[in-house]
Parts: C-alpha cells; structure tokens; sequence
C-alpha cells in the first residue's frame, strides 16, 4: 500500500543523500520525494511516497527518525490530508487538435503556460490521481514531454 | 557578564587542531589510535604539546579496530585519526564493524584544504559520503569556530542511546584556521533517545514473567553496553531463570553460572538452542535477533514463546521477529524497574528437561574418542586454566572465534572483545591493542588463526613499539579453516582457494618483530608454553599447530532451524 510521510528534516547539504540513501540500503521503494525549505527556514519538509505493507512503513518511519538530522515523522497516509502534485506537459498540437486540447485542458482546470506553433505547454495541479487522468487523456495526441513534481502534502485543520 | 566573556574568547582565541586537542581534553580523551599524513599535519603539530597520549600502529585500519576495542574494554568513547584519500577510507572497515556492534567512536579523519574540496585534489575523497550507511552521524566542519560544539556533539551522539561510530572530517586550513571559538553549547533539537522503559508494558513483562512456564532470558551485547550485567543476575537468580546469550553477550553471566546454558545459534550448545525453541517466554535483552542466532528464519524463531523485547532502539523492535511485550529502553533501567515487582515463576519442570538436556549432551561428547592429538579446544581450555580470572581475550575471526566463545572461561563484562556482527578478520591483534592500552595492568590474550593473522600482522611492530606484553594464542591449521568447513559440509568437500600453503614460519617472524616465538605441537607442551608467555614481560607469540580437519560444531545450517543442528 502506498503510504504517504511527513518528514521534517534540518536545512543542511548531505540530509536528502543521508534519507534517500537509507531508503536504497534498506530497499524501501520511494514512488516520490520532494523536498523544500518550510515557514523555519532551518528546516525543510519532506513528502515521501512510499509503498510497503504496515511492517515496512513501521520500519521506514523507525530507521528515519534515528538519523539524526531527521525531526519529526509523520504518516499522513489515515490522516485527513490535502495533496498536491505539480505538472508540467508539453503537447503536439496540430491545427485540427488545438481546440479540442484546450478544452480538454480546461477541463482539468489545466493553465497554458507556453504556446508553440506545433505545441502548446500546460500547467496543471491536482491530486496524483488527477495528473494521471490528465496524462491519459491527452497521450494520444502526443505527449512531448513530462515534468511532475511529486506529491506534497498538508493536513487538514478540523473545521 | 558580555564583557568576561569577551575577554575569555580572546584568551581561547586557537587554531582549529589545538581547539580540536582542547575539545578532546574536556572530553576525557587519554588517547588517540592514529596514523599522520599530509592534511593532519596541523594536528600532529599541537599533539606534539598535548597531554593527550598518541599511539601509532603500521595501518589505519588498526587504528580504527584499537580504538573500537579500547571502547570495549574500557567503556569511554574510542577516538582515531588519520589523514585524508587512503588513510580515511583505510578506516572504512573498521567503521563498519564498530557500527555493526553499537561501539562509540570518535573518528577523526583530515580533509583537502576547503578551497579544494570537490576537484578531485590530491588525497581527496569523500569520506562522509562514503560512511554515512556505516556512522551514526558525521560532519564536515567548514568553520574553525564551531569545533567545540561538533566535538561536544559528536561524543555525546557517540556514547548515548544505541552507541555507534562518529565521523568528523576536518579540512586542512581549518585545522590551521585561528579563530575565536563560538560556544560548545549543544544544538541537537532532532536527537532523541530512550532511558526509562515504560511503566506499563514493564508490568505486563513481570506479569508474563510471573506466569510463565518455560522462560529463557536471552542477552546480547545491550547487556555489555548499558552494564546491565548486575541486575540481570540479581533477576536471573531471583527468578531462577535459564540464560542464554548472543556472542556480543559473553559476559553478561559468568560462564560457570549454573544457569548459563550457553551461546544460542549457529554456534550455540545443544542445550542452550534446544531451549530457545521450545520455551514459553523468551525475554529477550539487548539483542537484535542476528541472523547467526535465528538462522535468517525470523517467523520461525521460538515459535513457542511469547517473546518479550527489551531494546534501546526503537527500529529494533519487530524488525525481526514478531514481539508480545515490546519495551524500549536502556537494559540497565529497564532490569532495575523490573526486578521490583517479581514474582518466581514455577518452573521446576523446565529445568529438568533443561538438565535432560545437558546430560545427554554430555554423555554423547564424552562417548567420543579421546585422541591424544592437540586440538584447539584444548589449547582454549587450557588458557582458560592458566590465565588470570581478569584476563581480557580478543579474537579474530573464524573457526578460532568460535571455539574460543564456546570454551574460554570468561567471568565478566569487556572481557571478551570480538568482532560480532561485521566479523572482520584482522580485528585481533589491533583489539588486543586497544585493549591492553586501555588496561595496561591486564592480562590480554589475542586468540587468532593463522588466515586472520595475516590480515594485520604488521602490528606486532606496534606491541613491541608500545610495549604491549599481548600474548598471541595462533591456531594454526594452514588454512581458511570456517571457509574449509563450508566447503567440507555445503560443497560436498571441493576445497577452493582455503590453502594457505606459503605460510611463513609465524616463529621466525615474531621473532623478526624481537618477539618471543614459541612453537607447540604436543598436548603435553601446551601448559607449559602457556606458564612461559605469561610470566614473560613482553609480546609472546604461540604457534599451535592443529588439524585442518577441526570443525566447529555443533552448527546450524544457514537457513535451518535452531534444532537441527549438525555435529551434536
């Protein structure tokens, strides 16, 4: 089952070698990883996709919080999480598809960022699920090129 | 209070290598294992005028195994040096065996000048980013200034919670740097260990404990570590509790205690693997469930049992085995709570079939024919007669190791001083080292073969420079006798690559070394020989010569469970 942690690691050079370097040591496989600076400039978060059964999260979530640039570990995977995956696609357009690609692109509540004469590139945010559908959709087309940021995630405050 | 200290900082104002001397000093460092080179040269300069003593083996790799060991006998955090490229990552193995067996160090290594750092500049290599699978926590410090908080910092993650390997690369124009140093006041907000167990799940552990029927304790080097040895006897016979320990826990329990059953797994006794299976309860200390103890067979270990785990480290717990009671915390804490509310369980029984157990083996060892050969039992069992009670033995690694775990008398805690969980041959003669230079009035015997020996048999210089009277047990069989076995036992007997036909006369080369060599190849001599190398004041090397076709046993297989053993 694909788990999805929280990690809160220090702002230093070598944390993201010493946690990726774990995972490939204890082979965990990480779906996805991404990482920047928080509201505390000293430390930066980490969300990390990863799949395994409860054992093996229990273990990742054990063997990160002992290193020690690693502050706190969080499974968001039962909590009530918003999360947010960043794209990049750029597409072949031709005249006769140029329409029916932004619609669909509209659909997705997709935004065109750049526009060539033979293609055309969207931005799009969502859930993983959402890009995927994305991807599906426009693949035949011509799917030029592909840029996704991972998942990043933030629980939801009880309302 | 702004203005003293001021003053203070212009008085300490130093260059980075004495602020590093200053930062061991305050640390309690008596000594560093170390070898110089060119980017350690500012720290050999301030040595030259520190209180702080050097010792100097003929590789880096003794270094690191000496301070490992000195960290054994002596329970401090070890320190070594060495300069940078191939004196740093001649450190490596040594790193991972003291990370395999939760040693603390203090590894010191020199670093190109930062303006180099990353041309691939002349001994360069990036010793952190080599050793972070194998160190608890590194750094690199790229500012004079903050040496004090990192050396403060890297002994306290060293010697608490699970102890492990520090590493502090130090580029060389830090060393030199003169600067006025900042505060050595700990920034470590993410680090966090265990002392105390909790409460609850300790009262249910004295519970099951109280209603148990066939328990068995099992203690590994947790129990070494936090000096848990005291409490636990007081609770084993307390309770009346059958013991059975890890290698990295010989010790834990004098080795004549009449509830010592023995090492448990692939080595272990008869008995001693026999009851693991088949108990109840297993409370398990300071262990880590070792595949040479569960044979890789984690779900088939002590089914039996519900098991209790008491470990300091978090990631311990459930790695291996499935836990019932899971508690963590340090050893000592955790016995002391628990020993305050025990109830003896009724387990007469148990130990009668445990008793069964042990007559039956000792029948069928003394059913075996009495050679009058020389074998290396008897060479263990005789050192054990003629050797101080307080003699500290290092091993190396191999069929020697074993049987010196399965025979030598050893009575107490850090004196029994091997490679555990990396087996790294050539760890021997530098832990006797280490060992006899933290315990200068102790006995220490190296037991070592003669493939181990040679992996670091450049350090008899060192006894001899240091004036370390190490006296060198050598099983010598003239080959790789644990790899012959499995090729004897698993290859259907295609020996490859085990003959160690060009081996030198070892006499002649300790006495190349200006050591006494003395070769025995009776029974009848070895007694003797022994008496001689004890009361000579200097390094003695013995030369055992014994058969190849020695095996230890009894063993499990790799992949078979604990009561099938061979060779019973």
């Amino acid at each position: 089952m694909l788990h999805t942690l929280a990690v809160l690691v220090e702002n230093n050079p070598g944390v993201l070698t010493r946690v990726s370097g774990l995972f490939a040591r204890r082979a965990y496989n990480i779906n996805s990883l991404s990482v920047c600076s928080t509201e505390n400039p000293g430390i930066s978060r980490m969300t990390i996709m990863v799949d395994g059964d409860d054992a093996v999260i229990e273990q990742v979530t054990k063997q990160l919080i002992k290193l020690v640039v690693v502050h706190k570990v969080t499974d968001l995977t039962d909590e009530e999480i918003v999360d947010r995956e960043l794209a990049l696609v750029r597409i072949k357009v031709r005249a006769d598809t140029r329409l029916e690609i932004l619609q669909i692109v509209d659909v997705f509540r997709g935004r065109v960022v750049d526009m060539g004469r033979s293609n055309l590139t969207v931005e799009l945010t969502g859930d993983a699920e959402k890009i995927d559908a994305f991807v599906r959709t426009i693949r035949p087309f011509g799917l030029m090129e592909l840029v996704r940021t991972g998942n990043i995630a933030i629980t939801r405050l009880d309302s | 209070m702004g203005k003293s200290k001021a003053k203070e900082h212009a008085i300490t104002s130093a260059s980075g290598a004495e602020l590093l001397l200053n930062s061991l000093i305050k640390e309690g460092v008596k000594v560093i294992f170390g070898y110089p080179g060119g980017t350690v040269l500012p720290i050999y300069d301030a040595l030259i005028h520190s209180q702080i003593r050097h010792v100097l083996p003929r590789h880096e790799q003794a270094a690191v195994h000496a301070a490992d060991a000195y960290a054994r006998v002596s329970g401090k955090v070890g320190v070594c040096l060495a300069t940078s490229g191939p004196g740093a990552t001649n450190l490596v193995t040594g790193i991972a065996n003291a990370y395999m067996d939760s040693i603390p160090l203090v590894v010191l290594t020199g670093q190109v000048q930062t303006t180099l750092l990353g041309t691939d500049s002349f001994q360069e290599v990036d010793i952190t980013g080599i050793t972070i699978p194998i160190t608890k926590h590194s750094y690199i410090v790229k500012d004079a200034r903050q040496i004090p908080r990192i050396v403060k910092e890297a002994f306290y993650i060293a010697r608490t919670g699970r102890p492990g390997p520090v590493l502090i690369d130090l580029p060389k124009d830090i060393q030199a740097a003169k600067v006025e140093p900042e505060s050595d006041e700990m920034n470590l907000k993410s680090y966090k260990f265990f002392s105390k167990g909790n409460a609850g799940q300790i009262e249910e552990a004295a519970h099951a404990l109280a209603e148990c029927e066939r328990p068995i304790l099992y203690a590994g080097g947790g129990v070494i570590t936090s000096g848990a040895g005291e409490i636990l006897r007081e609770i084993v016979e307390k309770e009346n509790l059958p013991v059975v320990t890890t290698l990295m826990g010989i010790g834990s329990l004098p080795s004549t205690h009449p509830n010592l059953l023995g090492m448990v797994g692939m080595h272990g006794t008869v008995t001693a693997n026999y009851a693991v299976d088949d108990c109840d309860l297993l409370i398990a200390v300071g262990v880590r469930f070792d595949d040479r103890v569960t044979s890789g067979l984690g779900q088939r270990f002590a089914t039996k049992a519900k098991v209790i785990h008491i470990d300091i480290d978090p990631a311990e717990i459930g790695k291996v085995v499935r836990t019932h009671i899971p508690i963590v915390g340090d050893a000592r804490y955790v016995l002391e709570d628990l020993a305050k509310d025990l109830v003896p369980p009724k387990i007469d029984s148990w130990w009668e079939q445990i008793h069964f157990w042990q007559k039956e083996q000792a029948q069928r060892e003394e059913s075996r024919e009495n050679t009058q050969q020389l074998t290396p039992q008897d060479v263990i069992r005789i050192l054990g007669e003629k050797a101080d009670p307080q003699a500290i033995v290092t091993t190396d690694v191999g069929q020697h190791q074993m049987w010196a775990a399965q025979c030598y008398p050893v009575t107490e805690a850090r004196h029994f001083i091997t490679s555990g969980g990396l087996g790294t041959m050539g760890f021997g003669l530098p832990a006797a080292i280490g060992a006899q230079v933290a315990r200068p009035e102790a006995q220490v015997f190296l037991i070592t073969g003669d493939g181990s020996l040679q992996m670091c048999i450049q350090e008899l210089a060192t006894t001899v420079q240091c004036e370390l009277p190490i006296k060198i047990i050598l099983l010598n069989n003239g080959v790789l006798g644990m790899v012959r076995q499995l090729q004897k036992l698993f290859c259907d007997e295609r020996y490859n690559q085990i003959q160690l036909q060009s081996n030198p006369d070892f006499v002649k080369i300790a006495e190349a070394y200006h050591i006494l060599g003395i070769r025995v190849t009776r029974l009848e001599d070895v007694a003797g020989a022994m008496e001689k190398a004890i009361v000579f004041d200097g390094p003695v090397l013995l030369d055992f010569t014994i058969s190849e076709d020695e095996l230890v046993y009894p063993m499990v297989p790799s992949g078979k469970e604990l009561t099938e053993m061979l060779g019973r």
